[in-house]
């Protein structure tokens, strides 16, 4: 299959089911989960050049559960899940990363964390100066450097 | 332009000086010998950057260094880039292929080697001395500071006296803790070197904190040499060809370097001849060229008498170490240059090895690089404990690296990968490499000691990569320079022992690699080389 191919629908749905076990949805911080449709929809517009290996960890990940990941109960749900992060390699940890790179750049997510939903560029960030009487004692010390 | 009879190769003009690569020798060799008046032309590989297009100016600005904007050539995959077989080696090589080359991509640190770093042999009894000193650099190290633009404090008693010519970037909430801790151990901190302008200086814009300055700076506060050195080289009359791959270097009947054959930006192969050939493609793809330029007058590759080109490669390995404090850091809201620590710099022969090492101080990271490197560490779970756990942890991030000195190993090396080619067909490189002795004691060293820093910090959960695997940076000592053709590639002035109109400029001319970050030094080389070629232009081939 070619690695511009989008996944296919039992791929879509293992996906958002591992990365909502990833990253579950939490009253207590008032934050969608990783399958939130939104985020999910983020993930798989923008896999791109991880596509190939997403979909190597996904057939894993299909290979371990036997059955589409949702349908599991939840005792075996999470023994794969903690499974395919045990296998770990390059492929279990580009679909992390892809899920972790998506939520942590959705506006609700980023407000919860206390940050500004926008890139760095313009606005930049404002940098204390501190204190640089801090560097008295160094100033004191002789030079510490070889003549040669 | 003019074509050959078969219609094959275009044929260009000839040019007095042809200069490989665009990044931070090339530059600055171009810009020197503008004023000789002579016809400079620079082939570089890549093209011109563009920063409305660099990762800070969209919210996927952290999931782009993962993927177009990886400093691995072999994730970023551009066109202008090449594979490289680093299969065997516990280090990646990391780099930039574009106008600015690595500058374009560096962290921006720009400390200079020491007066030391050229003495090797003569003080530690190891490896080999330099053919120059720190004192004959100096005046090349203060106009290179010049025109990059280097902020700093004078009065470290850590290195020789220097004036940056812009302020020290501010200590922030991570520079304060960690000058902090470094008090409390009373150990050597100073604000760091870095050519991130801190107020506006020569057409730049002051620094605002974009906080994303490893893949490239959008506001142009960080000197890359696309914005400081091309300027005013092409104003001052220097050609620069883009989206240009050199393959090989051609000789003549006499064995002097009669020019290049490149592939232009449509793949059409070209030849273009020159009086002098400057090579500036650093410590890898310099090798890389002079291997892929045998002939049989050089079968095993040019300027290559000494057998030694391609050899003593050395990265740096760093030793990075982190933790987490209570309080909030600046994480990815600052320069991630900070502070230096030189106090375990010069060698003591008490800590079991030779040579020493610079302590890089950090400000932490972004969110999407936090969760990333701490899932990964175990220390982000997944499921119920996630959001607290990523709470305590992230914009909480203190951490340093002992950038550690590489001695020269002959094993160490660059050759030609048998297989393995880049978009043009021209064969890649493939790198062997592993840690020597001596610096493997030395990162054990540095990470025990960051260690206790952190503890002094007060800072939890602690974390180690060493050495960095993507941390392949200072690709330095592949071509060195010495006064003896049996033991070195080009002579104490940069021209080639075997090649009397070829140059070498770039971190391939490393004898030793000090334990700093090499850009300000292999600079200021180039400035010294072009000045040097400048003082012999009558009899420069002699």
């Amino acid at each position: 299959m070619s690695t511009d191919s989008p996944l296919t629908q039992a791929q879509s749905d293992d996906l958002r089911a591992i990365a909502g076990m990833i990253i579950p949805a939490s009253v207590e911080f008032d934050v969608p989960g990783a399958d939130d449709p939104v985020i999910h929809a983020d993930v798989v517009a923008t896999l791109g050049r991880d596509m190939a290996l997403v979909r190597e960890a996904l057939d894993q990940l299909a290979r371990l559960a036997g059955a589409p990941l949702v349908g599991l109960d939840p005792v075996r749900r999470e023994a794969v899940a903690m499974q395919l992060r045990a296998n770990g390699g390059a492929a279990v940890a580009t679909l992390i990363r892809v899920v972790l790179q998506c939520y942590y750049r959705d506006d609700r997510v980023v407000r919860s964390l206390g940050l500004e939903p926008r890139p760095p560029y313009p606005i930049g960030h404002v940098l204390e100066d501190g204190d640089w009487s801090l560097l008295d004692p160094v100033r004191a010390r002789s030079p510490m450097w070889r003549r040669a | 332009m003019l074509r050959d009879e078969r219609g094959e190769t275009g044929m260009n003009d000839p040019v007095d000086v042809l200069i490989i690569g665009a990044g931070a020798s090339g530059a600055a060799v171009a810009w020197s010998l503008a004023e000789t008046k002579m016809h400079i032309l620079c082939l570089e590989q890549g093209g011109w950057m563009n920063p409305a297009t660099y990762p800070s100016t969209g919210r996927d600005w952290e999931a782009r260094a993962f993927g177009d904007y990886s400093p691995s050539p072999n994730i970023r995959a551009w066109l202008e880039d090449y594979p490289i077989n680093d299969d065997n080696s516990p280090i990646r090589v990391v780099n930039f292929n574009g106008v600015g080359g690595g500058t374009v991509m560096y962290t921006a640190h720009f400390p200079r080697l020491h007066p030391s770093d050229f003495r090797v042999k003569s003080l530690d009894g190891v490896a080999a001395d330099w053919p120059v000193d720190y004192d004959t650099l100096v005046p090349f190290f203060e106009e290179n500071d010049r025109m990059m633009g280097v902020s700093g404090l004078a009065g470290d008693p850590g290195v020789p006296p220097r004036n940056p010519p812009m302020p020290p970037l501010p200590l922030g909430r991570s520079g304060t803790s960690l000058a902090q801790a470094m008090n409390r151990l009373g150990w050597h901190w100073w604000p760091s070197d870095t050519t991130v302008a801190t107020v506006d200086y020569e057409g730049r814009a002051r620094c605002i904190n974009l906080g994303h300055c490893t893949p490239a700076c959008a506001q142009g506060a960080k000197a890359s040499t696309d914005i400081t050195y091309w300027p005013v080289a092409r104003r001052a009359g220097v050609e620069l060809r883009t989206h240009c791959r050199v393959r090989e270097i051609t000789t003549n009947e006499y064995g002097m370097a009669a020019g290049v054959v490149y592939y232009d930006a449509d793949g059409k192969e070209q030849f273009q001849a020159a009086e002098v050939v400057v090579l500036a493609c650093n410590g890898v793809g310099t090798p890389r060229l002079l291997l892929n330029s045998a002939s049989a007058r050089f079968p095993n590759g040019l300027a290559n008498s000494s057998s030694l080109v391609g050899k003593n490669l050395m990265f740096h390995p760093y030793a990075q170490v982190y933790g987490y404090v209570n309080e909030q850091t600046d994480s990815n809201r600052a320069p991630p240059t900070c502070l230096w620590s030189k106090e375990f710099y010069e060698t003591d022969p008490s800590r079991g090895f030779v040579r020493g090492y610079t302590f890089q101080f950090g400000r932490g990271v972004g969110p999407v690089a936090e969760a990333v490197a701490s899932e990964a560490k175990g220390l982000l779970p997944w499921g119920e404990g996630h959001h607290a756990a990523f709470r305590r942890l992230n914009g909480h991030r203190l951490g340093l690296s002992a950038i550690c000195e590489d001695l020269p190993e002959e094993h160490n090396r660059v050759t030609l990968d048998p297989v393995l080619k880049d978009t043009n067909g021209i064969p890649a490189p493939r790198i062997d490499y592993r840690i020597g002795e001596n610096t493997a004691r030395m990162m054990e060293h540095g990470i025990a000691r960051a260690k206790e820093i952190l503890a002094a910090a007060e800072a939890t959960d602690i974390c180690v990569n060493s050495p960095i695997l993507y941390g392949g940076w200072h690709l330095l000592g592949t071509a060195r320079m010495g006064a003896d053709p049996a033991s070195s590639v080009v002579n104490e002035w940069g021209r080639s022992h075997d090649v009397k109109n070829l140059f070498i400029v770039d971190g391939s001319l490393f004898v030793t690699s000090g334990g700093v970050n090499p850009t300000s030094t292999i600079q200021a080389l180039a400035l010294y080389i072009a000045d040097q070629m400048k003082e012999r232009l009558a009899n420069l081939f002699d």
